[in-house]
């Protein structure tokens, strides 16, 4: 039995992993490619083999190319954001709350509402950065308070549950956000007051030619993610919150009450969501039911190639996602000759995500859970 | 609100949970408040139930105070405790929860009348001011609310005072009037083949909705009919239920059949908009079976199964139609669907190998972004050379079987076709479920690491459910395309997959069944991501219903509308078990 | 010759040394014990073999083929089935389903067998339904007659004990590692327990490894015993000179001897 068994025995598993490591090596392969032909076009467009790979292959000048890489890191700052509810939740309960994106929507909504309300009011131009400060504290309450009453409402009673419950929870929860806000808020793309011309002028950094309102991304950013860092590594609720990642029943025992650190591990994800809410009305200055989505995933892609549960990896994870996917399509596709690669920003994100988990599910810098959330 | 929290402390009794009615009264009074600025009552007043007395728009809020109540009266029987006596304390119970929910509009129409928020909240207006105030002065209606707030909530609470009997023919009776005007569109076209409108124009109103002579014949019957034909009902069941095994399952064999008859000629005496309805449906029932051995069996959640369905459908359109932009063989849909049903399988197989040794939730998420991908890539200039991008692929013909063409402008030979396939289905799944790999799928559904040592290959098996479930995905997706005759990317979008999920979830995960009564129930009456419904006036609520419904679902009911048949086998057991028992027949030596 | 031999094998979770330098051996138709305070890596040392663990180092060879790299269900399909401690059975599935699924690895009934209803699929589900009613029938008639379509769920506790060993039974081994039968069971259950698993050596020829903590079961089912501490074999050999060995004792009790009934105590 045990010999004429053998052979079939390790081809039926080994196929798997064969088309597996198939799969790596093209991806590797393409990225590889792809980046040859770039550099080969960059140092002459008419240079044989990037002529081969793309008949038409132009290159990039270095602005253009600096260009990308600003929008991407901006993009990607605001996806960092987002990535941080996922890594926190993910990191406490063990499972991806799929309506964090819807969160960030509303976040981005509210900022619509009210930055519209004082453009009436005719104080947006005047006072811009006090205008903005009110839209960012008001976008953070509402998004917050999104957050604790989908914890309260949804999740809650479903502690415990098996893993996939709370997520096909969190599905339905995203979609009655999105059209919750269809039929409050009407459906179509709402838009942000034009923004004061002082701060989209291009202003030149360490040789980057950025715009002001990418620059405020940025620093908005950073700002929140110090903030962040602050609380969860020097208070008593960030210490309180890594005990219950940690171990919920052993955190309850040492007196840290769990439900309540749970709400705040909520509260701040929506706090960060609301930020980047008003980040993306800033970058794009428009709004719509589904805005939540892409971003969403996107964030979470980042949170998981940063590794889950790390939140420094969750930030770096949304940079390198979002560089990846604004330079990508012209750096790798581009090159390749694949037409009409713009369209094809979004798809490169999901490939990154699936590459990352293909080479290492792990993350990039590695995921911190808890010991049930690993099995 | 603050007003009832007062009133209730006086209130206090002992054995009923104030505190818990006054929680009911204020979701009561923010549910309506919300449901009056989310436009329901004036999008879908349009719609009568019972013309002209109850519009669909007002039942959008009548419903709140009266289930409140009733929810709220509601106890938990905790074992070897005695059930609190039920009293009149029950309906001033229910009274309050139907005030505060009463008041809750009564604020709201305070609020419209007086500002003006119309700016964010788009039904922030005049005409639900006017509507919630009965088209008569502000202030009677606010009485009106309070009056008809009250009634209905103690309504809800009396639910608990009255005996069962009274309780079931109460609820029969307003089911029956809600179903049958919600079936109208249905029953008129089906009264119609059998040349019977004389009935149909007798109860409903042309416009929508019963007569008020029309409801009350429908409650008459609703009380009669179980009347007259329980007792033989009862008695036929007992008779098959005497029966030795291998006849009972050949009267079961028999009763399928005739079923599967009925439904073959039924598209036979319907017009085009309910075979049309029911062709949707089918298709989305075809879906969610194979979605069910995915999601229902083997216990992976896959939220890109639309992948599968855009993969068939595009490769019927490419195989099929003279105009596919870039490979155009025009073979006939017969010979396409092998094509289209190797190809989606091996696509099956190249998502789900990546995937599949992926914990659950990533594998989630990286399903769905691979559903994403394929859209994009039909969607992309890059492929428009064989896939036409956003233009998609026009002039896909019908299917020819020999007498006919089945195409979209002939709604009943689609149903037809999709009835076959919806068989095909059915009956895959149910010979899977019961032999060796069903089993596998669903030890690894309830813990995938002990099927593994318990020689399970799980790597493969799991495939095997992605690629059972693509294939049946396929077929779908090859109707799909003969029955709308043009295929666009935005017909796969990312919500297919997830109303997909909610039928499967709503009818019964891993229940054949169920999957099918929750997408003729969903699809059926609220309508799939594009196609209408029976309750067509829905329209953007659809959508946030589904989300609300699958939350519901998975708080209240996880497993489902439909009682497993496992789980109802196991009830059935527990009492014969204990007549076994009581007689002596078992001897029980361990402490079960 | 050893039917399982084990060499020089070391398993570590992060720092923690859970297995260390371990040689271990079965003979064909033995009943070895393996004991050891809570945390010896009892299941751990299981896991490792049964494929659910990747060792760091060493070499496991059963019947002289190497069981390295190999998956769980590659294990179990060469001829070695476990328990788990905490009963791990598939309680949606009814008594008569789990012991029919883990018979998977040896039959071969694909899609179309099923689909087409052959002859071969037919009576192969036959077999496996009457082995796996062969199988339940050993605990006399506890899981058979009405329970059989019961879901695992409704089983009392020792039911569900009795019912995991059906499972790995089903899967037709020559090696059952059976991880703490009796935990849990009153003493008649567990006396009973222990005849019927040496009815499993001479009935079903089966070679079996137990983790126990109760020395009662211990002393009247096993050949040989094994000590196990901090991942290390401690002491082997027969019952009686393994409790008196003053390495054992101090394992369980730490370094001041007491009570010597309190070994027992650990099993709880
Ligand atoms: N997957 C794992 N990851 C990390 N540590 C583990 C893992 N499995 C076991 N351990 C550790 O290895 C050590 C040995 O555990 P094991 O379960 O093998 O003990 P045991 O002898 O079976 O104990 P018991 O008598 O309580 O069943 C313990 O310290 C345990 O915490
Ligand atoms: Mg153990």
């Amino acid at each position: 039995m045990t010999t004429t068994h053998d052979a079939k025995l390790t081809s039926r598993v080994l196929w798997v992993d064969r088309f597996l490591t198939l799969i790596r090596i093209t991806f590797i392969v393409v990225i590889s490619v792809g980046l040859l032909a770039f550099v080969a076009q960059q140092i002459n467009p008419q240079n044989p083999f990037a002529q081969w790979a793309n008949p038409d292959a132009t290159g990039l000048t270095a602005p253009q190319f600096k260009g990308l890489l600003v929008t991407g890191l901006a993009q990607g700052a605001m996806y960092g954001l987002i990535a941080l509810g996922y890594s926190m939740v993910y990191g406490v309960l063990g499972f991806i709350n799929f309506a964090h994106g819807e969160v960030f929507m509303v976040g981005a909504m509210s900022g619509m509402i009210t930055s519209n309300k004082l453009a009436d009011a005719g104080l947006w131009e005047d006072a811009f950065l006090l205008c903005l400060l009110f839209i960012v504290v008001t976008s953070i309450l509402l998004s917050t308070a999104t957050a604790v009453i989908m914890e309260r409402v949804a999740y809650r009673p479903l502690r415990g549950a098996p893993r996939l419950i709370p997520l096909i929870t969190s599905i339905g929860v995203s979609f009655f956000l999105q059209n919750l806000s269809v039929v409050l808020l009407g459906p179509g793309a709402k838009s942000y007051p034009t923004l004061p011309s002082w701060l989209s002028q291009k202003r030149s950094l360490v040789g980057f030619q950025i715009e002001g309102t990418k620059l405020l991304v940025l620093l908005t950013a950073a700002v929140s993610m110090a903030g962040l860092w602050f609380l969860v590594e020097r208070t008593r609720t960030g210490k309180a919150m890594r005990a219950v990642a940690e171990d919920k029943e052993i955190a309850a025992l040492m007196g840290i009450d769990v439900n309540r650190t749970i709400v705040k591990t909520f509260a701040v994800g929506g706090a960060m969501a609301g930020v980047a809410g008003i980040l993306w009305g800033i970058l794009f200055r428009s709004v719509i039911h589904t805005t939540g989505f892409l971003p969403g995933i996107k964030a979470f892609s980042a949170a998981v190639v940063g590794g889950i549960g790390n939140l420094g990896g969750a930030m770096a994870g949304g940079l390198s996602l979002g560089a990846a996917e604004a330079t990508a399509p012209l750096v790798l596709l581009e090159p390749l000759g694949v037409d009409g690669v713009s369209q094809l920003r979004d798809a490169v994100a999901f490939a990154v995500l699936i590459f990352v988990l293909l080479v290492r599910p792990s993350g990039l810098f590695g995921e911190r859970l808890s010991e049930d959330e690993r099995a | 609100m603050t007003a009832t929290a007062n009133d209730a402390s006086t209130f206090e009794a002992p054995g009923l949970d104030w505190r818990r009615q006054i929680r009911f009264s204020a979701i009561g009074a923010l549910s309506c408040a919300f449901i009056a600025l989310a436009g329901m009552p004036v999008g879908l007043d349009r719609r009568s139930i019972v013309y002209p007395v109850l519009s669909l728009g007002y039942l959008s809020l009548f419903w709140v105070p009266f289930v409140l109540a009733s929810l709220a009266g509601s106890q938990v029987v905790l074992e070897g405790m005695g059930e609190r006596e039920r009293d009149t304390r029950d309906l001033a119970a229910g009274a309050l929860v139907g005030l505060g929910s009463a008041l809750g509009l009564v604020g709201l129409m305070i609020l419209v009348k007086n500002f003006n928020l119309r700016d964010p909240l788009v039904n922030w207006s005049p005409q639900l001011l006017e509507l919630l105030s009965f088209n008569r002065s502000t202030t009677l209606g606010m009485l009106l609310w309070v009056v008809l707030g009250t009634t209905l909530g103690l309504l809800g609470g009396a639910m608990h005072v009255v005996p069962a009997m009274v309780r079931a023919k109460i609820l029969t009776v307003v089911l029956s009037v809600l179903i049958v005007s919600v079936l109208q569109t249905f029953l008129t076209d089906l009264l119609e083949g059998f040349r019977l409108e004389v009935f149909t124009d007798f109860i409903y109103y042309k416009r929508g909705g019963l007569e008020i002579l029309g409801a009350l014949l429908v409650a008459v019957l609703a009380i009669a009919i179980p009347l007259l034909v329980a007792g033989r009902i009862k008695g036929l069941r007992a008779r098959v239920q005497k029966m030795p095994p291998d006849e009972r399952s050949r009267v079961n064999l028999v009763l399928l059949g005739v079923g599967a008859a009925l439904l073959l000629v039924l598209p036979f005496f319907l017009g085009k908009i309910a075979n049309e309805l029911l062709a949707n449906v089918g298709l989305f029932v075809l879906l969610a079976l194979g979605l069910n051995i995915v999601v229902g069996l083997a216990g992976i959640l896959d939220l890109g199964y639309v992948a599968f369905f855009a993969v068939g459908g595009y490769t019927t359109a490419v195989l099929t139609s003279p105009n596919s932009p870039g490979f155009s063989p025009e073979l006939p849909w017969p010979v396409a669907l092998i094509v289209v049903v190797v190809l989606t399988g091996l696509v099956g197989l190249f998502i789900g190998a990546p995937v599949i040794r992926m914990r659950g939730d990533y594998l989630a998420i990286v399903t769905l972004g691979f559903g994403e991908i394929i859209r994009l890539l039909f969607l992309s200039d890059w492929l428009s050379g064989w896939f036409g991008g956003a233009q998609g692929i026009t002039n896909i013909p019908g299917v020819d079987v020999g007498i006919g063409t089945v195409k979209g402008t002939d709604p009943r030979s689609v149903f037809l076709l999709v009835l076959v396939f919806c068989g095909i289905a059915i009956y895959v799944s149910w010979r899977l479920e019961h032999s060796r790999l069903g089993r596998a799928w669903m030890a690894i559904r309830e813990d995938e690491d002990v099927a593994e040592a318990m020689g399970v290959n799980t790597t493969s098996t799991k495939l095997m459910a992605f690629v059972v479930g693509a294939v049946l995905a396929s077929f779908s997706g090859a109707i799909f395309s003969a029955k709308v005759g043009s295929i666009f990317p935005t017909s796969f979008i990312m919500l297919v997959s997830i109303i997909i999920l909610v039928v499967v979830i709503v009818g019964g995960m891993g229940n054949i069944a169920g999957v099918i009564v929750g997408a003729v129930v969903l699809i059926g009456v609220l309508g799939g991501p594009k196609q209408p419904g029976l309750l067509q006036e829905l329209g953007q609520f659809k959508l946030l219903i589904y989300g609300a419904l699958l939350v519901w679902m998975m708080l209240k009911r996880p497993e489902g509308l439909v009682p497993n048949v496992r789980r109802s086998r196991e009830l059935h057991q527990e009492e014969f078990l204990q007549d076994a028992w009581l007689k002596g027949e078992i001897d029980e030596e361990d402490p079960s | 010759m050893n039917m399982l031999q084990i060499l020089d094998l070391s398993v570590t979770f992060g720092g923690l040394h859970a297995l260390r330098n371990l040689d271990f051996h079965v003979e064909e138709g033995e009943i070895v014990s393996v004991i050891g305070p809570n945390g010896a890596g009892k299941t751990t040392f299981f896991n490792m073999i049964s494929g659910m663990v990747t060792p760091t180092s060493g070499e496991i060879l059963f019947e002289g083929e190497s069981l390295l790299n190999l998956d769980p269900s590659q294990v179990t399909e060469r001829g070695i089935a476990r328990t788990f401690q905490n009963v791990r059975l598939f309680a949606n599935m009814t008594i008569l389903e789990n012991v029919m699924v883990a018979q998977h690895c040896r039959t071969h009934q694909k899609v179309f067998g099923a689909l087409l209803q052959t002859k071969a699929f037919k009576s192969e589900e036959i077999a496996i339904r009457e082995y796996g009613e062969e199988v339940l029938s050993f605990f006399g008639s506890r899981l058979i007659g009405y329970r059989l379509n019961q879901p695992a769920s409704v089983l009392s506790y020792a039911n569900r004990r009795r019912l995991e060993i059906a499972r790995a039974m089903a899967t037709r081994p020559r090696l059952l590692l059976l991880d703490e039968p009796v935990a849990g069971m009153n003493p008649r259950e567990s006396a009973e327990l222990t005849a019927l698993i040496g009815r499993l050596r001479s009935e079903w020829g089966f070679t079996i490894v137990i983790i126990e903590h109760d020395m009662s079961v211990v002393r009247d089912v096993s050949d040989r015993v094994v000590v196990l501490d901090h991942g290390e074999t401690i002491a082997q050999g027969s019952y009686d000179s393994v409790a008196n060995d003053p390495k054992v004792v101090e394992a369980y009790l730490g370094r001041q001897v007491q009570d010597k009934n309190a070994d027992e105590e650990t099993s709880s």
